[in-house]
């Protein structure tokens, strides 16, 4: 007898007909409750959010700075501009450093070696990791400490670089491993060297599973607070930042957070405003991840 | 918009090399794979980065504040100076623990209700309109769920429609909120586990003639049991570490005690709080900031290892 | 893909280029430029908000960004020569001086406003008057008043929450040294502090019972969610208002706000220009920011006090 076999022959048994029907209602009906309590809250939040937040959109909106005097002349011009700097930057590293690491993992790394084991599970433990802490790590090495940038764009931007390269690791292996060793053997057999191989066949076919791995990772941080509030990004910074490694910096979600603790009503809905510019922006690459996804999926 | 990293079990191995002797090209295959290789060691060098940058620091602290003082103290308050002065950790971490504790409350039953629906009784078009709601909701952003704590939930839910006699800043908007953030985590992971169920498995009980209900709750949930406490402890590691929500909603005591209608702190809210009023460096209070990472970062990596050894059973059943 | 990626870093880009010339689309006013910060108190705060905004109206070249760590805090990072200018709600300190000195940063005081700590409460605990002692009897260390009545038996009986600034502000310090008779003795359990003096307002106005103090412009942002009870420092009870702290009858709670610049970043025509900017428009920008101005004579003073310090 299989595992559950024993107790389910026996409840099959015990259980009476109309009393099954009602039960098996019951218990369909508090499992929609709970998908439609998740919907529900999505719901909710989005309308909050739209509500308060629409009325506030503009033109004027996007281009203007943040104003602690004049709030109704506010606007994100240099937390969008951080925000889209820091994805640029960001990406600069985490594409090769990502990729060449999971190339590494599974085309060249012996995993009888303890070392290879170890960084592997390594990537595994650094995505469980809180962001807060990589925040830390980020003031301690790049704010101060060795490299000692300071509060600035790049401090920023690797710290948030470091935070998601494992998951561009972890999507970029698997889209290394579903290339068929077919391809792989065919080449090898042509008498192509490894690196050939991966440059000419496997990278290639891998490409948009790990173009779409590097747009979930940037998406992940551009939403990220924690870590920059650690590094130092600015609130209400009238400027954008022109020297990465010497100018402060500000963010979207950083805005938001000075906006949202702010009592003030018009700070508020300038805060709304502000997380539906975010949320628009996630969605672009969101929908653009999938699409990548669905039109150059090959098909092995 | 979720990534689900977690799910990476990882088989292949070196390949058989085909090549025929050395070339002049291996030298240069050893020094792309010397790259690669030093690409791959960056990862390391973060989780040692992390080390090193925590334990300095901490060293430091514990240098100024005694052990048994920070472990078994049952005071927080590092900014006060003088007399009250106090550095006892304890109500960080029972707030962590509380906060988390109101997040699954929320988000274990009805993260778990919604993954065996979706796994057991979702139609195919169902779950193309359902799975796609669970991932927008994991990628929202936390500050935006901060956002809806403190502007939503604490003044129309709570004030408003239950009446609850809540301060501003309190613990059961923060951990609802915090629920609301993880259940798409529980979600989708337990419904992975369930539908990694193999299908045998539900046509025996249905042969023997239980209904849908006596399969999933006797037959399919205990087979996969493994692979969903590993859901919930990684859902559970994400709310331990989770910072905005509770340093926008949460407020910024750190409370003994377990009324949810006051306001308590947790480990990262405290870190991040701190770091933002840009302290004296050497000072003993800009070294709490390392003393309390080095707590959560260890707290979540006892997690995490823990849920590696659930993943790793579940997976052992079925290969 | 590399379409996408181009496309955003273009975005970027263009963002950031349009941020340099949307500053100022004339160009012609203010050959200024430069970049320096200032820190310091959070009461202090909006005023040198103002000040920069309404600066950089006219010198789109210079870039300021005010922080509100506190004041204590502040003037660390200034002796640390990390900021230009630091914002005080109380006189440099002995020590503090000797710090700057000894890092060679010398700097002297210019007061831009004046300011009054308001004692709040939320709009459903109607406290008319307090005196220092009842107030004593909440905030001192040993203070051990659960409910208003405590206090007082007139006053409510609800349960008393507190909301303060921390040991970085000087509020905080000016408030414990008055009220307390200590500087920086204040009761610990029962307590919320933070520096952002805008969680002590969201703070006070949602709890049910709660009581807290902040710079006098914090209140008049968002009156229609507190109530400020009037305080009587021995002869009557004030109300806080514009004219009580500016003459100072609003006791002892009223006291002048100041900017403390650098001799050495006072070298720099840019610094050199907002400073005597904000002193001559300071009413002005008090004003805009909500803040109770200085009078006519002590802005004389304070020019005095700048050319004072940029002469030397």
């Amino acid at each position: 007898m299989s595992v559950a076999e024993a107790p389910v022959a026996r409840a099959v048994v015990r259980g009476s007909v109309r009393g099954a029907r009602v039960r098996e209602a019951l218990f369909r009906a508090a499992l929609l409750l709970c998908i439609g309590f998740a919907m529900l809250a999505l719901a909710v939040l989005l309308a909050d959010v739209a509500v308060d937040g629409l009325p506030v959109l503009s033109l004027d909106f996007l281009t203007s700075f943040p104003s602690q005097v004049f709030p109704e002349r506010s606007g994100i011009q240099s937390a969008l501009v951080g925000t889209l700097l820091l994805m640029v930057v960001c990406a600069v590293f985490i594409v090769p450093v990502g990729t060449a690491t999971a190339i590494y993992l599974e085309e060249y790394a012996d995993r009888d070696r303890w070392w290879n084991r170890l960084i592997e599970v390594n990537v595994q433990n650094l995505v469980a990791v809180p962001s807060i802490v990589y925040g830390i790590l980020g003031l301690a090495f790049l704010v101060r400490g060795p490299l000692e940038l300071g509060r600035v764009l790049l401090a920023g931007a690797l710290t948030l670089g470091l935070l998601v390269l494992p998951v561009v690791i972890i999507v970029g292996r698997e889209a290394i491993r579903a290339v068929p060793s077919s391809i792989r053997e065919g080449s090898l057999a042509l008498g192509a060297t490894q690196w050939q191989t991966i440059w000419k066949q496997i990278l290639p076919g891998a490409l948009p599973g790990i173009a779409t791995g590097v747009i979930l990772a940037l998406s992940r941080a551009i939403g990220e607070t924690a870590p920059l509030i650690v590094v130092g990004a600015a609130a209400f910074a009238r400027f954008n930042p022109n020297d990465l490694t010497n100018d402060p910096f500000s963010a979207l979600p950083i805005q938001i957070l000075a906006w949202v603790q702010a009592p003030q009503e018009e700070f508020r809905v300038l805060a709304a405003g502000a997380i539906l510019v975010l949320l628009a922006l996630l969605l672009v690459m969101n929908a653009g991840a999938i699409h990548l996804r669905n039109r150059y999926e090959q098909r092995w | 918009m979720a990534a689900r990293p977690e799910a990476a079990t990882a088989p292949g191995g070196p390949r058989p090399s085909l090549v025929r002797g050395r070339t002049r090209r291996s030298v240069g295959e050893h020094v792309i794979k010397g790259l690669l290789l030093a690409a791959a060691v960056l990862s390391v060098a973060t989780t040692v980065g992390i080390v090193v940058s925590l334990l300095g620091e901490t060293i430091e602290f514990f240098g100024q504040v005694s052990v048994g003082e920070y472990l078994l103290g049952t005071k927080w308050t590092p900014l006060s100076s003088g007399e009250q002065q106090s550095f006892g950790v304890i109500p960080l971490i029972t707030g962590t623990l509380y906060l988390t504790a109101l997040g699954l409350i929320v988000a274990v039953p009805l993260g778990l209700g919604s993954a065996i629906y979706l796994a057991e009784y979702a139609s195919p078009r169902a779950r193309r309109v359902i799975k796609p709601v669970l991932e927008i909701l994991a990628g929202i952003p936390t500050i935006v769920l901060g956002y809806f704590a403190l502007t939503f939930i604490t003044p129309v839910v709570l004030q408003g429609i239950f009446g609850i006699d809540v301060q501003i800043f309190n613990a059961l908007s923060a951990g609802l909120a915090l629920g609301v953030l993880i259940l798409p985590v529980v979600a989708t992971l337990a419904d992975d586990a369930l539908r990694a169920v193999p299908e045998a498995l539900r046509e025996g009980a249905f042969g023997i003639g239980a209904s849908r209900r006596q399969v999933v709750l006797r037959v399919v949930f205990p087979a996969a049991l493994s692979g969903i406490v590993a859901a919930l402890v990684l859902a559970a590691s994400r709310a331990i570490g989770e910072t905005v929500v509770v340093l926008v909603a949460g407020g910024a005591s750190a409370n003994l005690g377990i009324d949810p209608r006051e306001s308590y702190q947790n480990m990262a809210a405290f870190i991040a709080q701190t770091a933002r009023g840009d302290i004296a460096v050497r000072s003993v209070e800009f070294l709490t900031i390392f003393a309390v990472g080095t707590t959560l970062f260890v707290m979540t990596l006892i997690l995490n290892a823990i849920s590696i050894r659930f993943v790793r059973r579940f997976q052992q059943v079925y290969e | 893909m590399w379409l996408g990626l181009a496309l955003v870093g273009g975005l970027a880009l263009v963002g950031a280029a349009c941020g340099q010339g949307g500053g100022g689309a004339q160009g012609s006013q203010g050959d200024l430029s430069g970049t320096f910060q200032i820190d310091g108190s959070s009461t202090v705060q909006p005023f040198a908000q103002a000040a920069a905004e309404l600066f950089q109206e006219e010198n789109p070249g210079v870039r300021i960004t005010v922080g509100g760590a506190g004041t204590g805090d502040g003037f660390e990072r200034f002796c640390r020569g990390e900021t230009e200018i630091s914002d005080a709600s109380r006189p440099i300190e002995p020590d503090e001086k000797k710090a700057c000195d000894e890092q060679g940063v010398k700097t002297g005081e210019v007061q831009v406003a004046n300011d009054g700590i308001a004692v709040v409460t939320d709009k459903g605990t109607a406290i008319d008057c307090m005196t220092t002692d009842q107030l004593r009897e909440i905030f001192a260390p040993d203070a051990d008043a659960r409910t208003f009545r405590d206090v007082d038996p007139r006053f409510p009986a609800t349960p008393m929450k507190l909301f303060t600034p921390g040991e970085e502000s000087g509020t905080f310090d000016f408030f414990t040294e008055e009220v307390n008779g200590e500087e920086g003795a204040q009761r610990t359990e029962g307590v919320q502090t933070s520096a952002d003096d805008n969680q002590l307002v969201t703070g006070v106005s949602g709890t049910r019972g709660g009581i807290g103090y902040f710079g006098y412009e914090y209140f008049t942002q968002n009156e229609g969610k507190l109530n400020a009870t009037a305080v009587d420092g021995g002869s009557g009870c004030v109300r806080p208002s514009p004219k009580t702290i500016q003459d100072g009858s609003y006791r002892p709670l009223s006291r002048p706000i100041f900017m403390y610049p650098s001799e050495k970043s006072l070298a720099r025509p840019e610094v050199r220009e907002f400073m005597r900017f904000t002193v001559a428009n300071a009413p002005r920008i008090a004003e805009a920011a909500k803040i109770v101005p200085m009078t006519g004579e002590r802005v004389s003073d304070s020019r005095r006090s700048l050319e004072r310090l940029t002469g030397r």
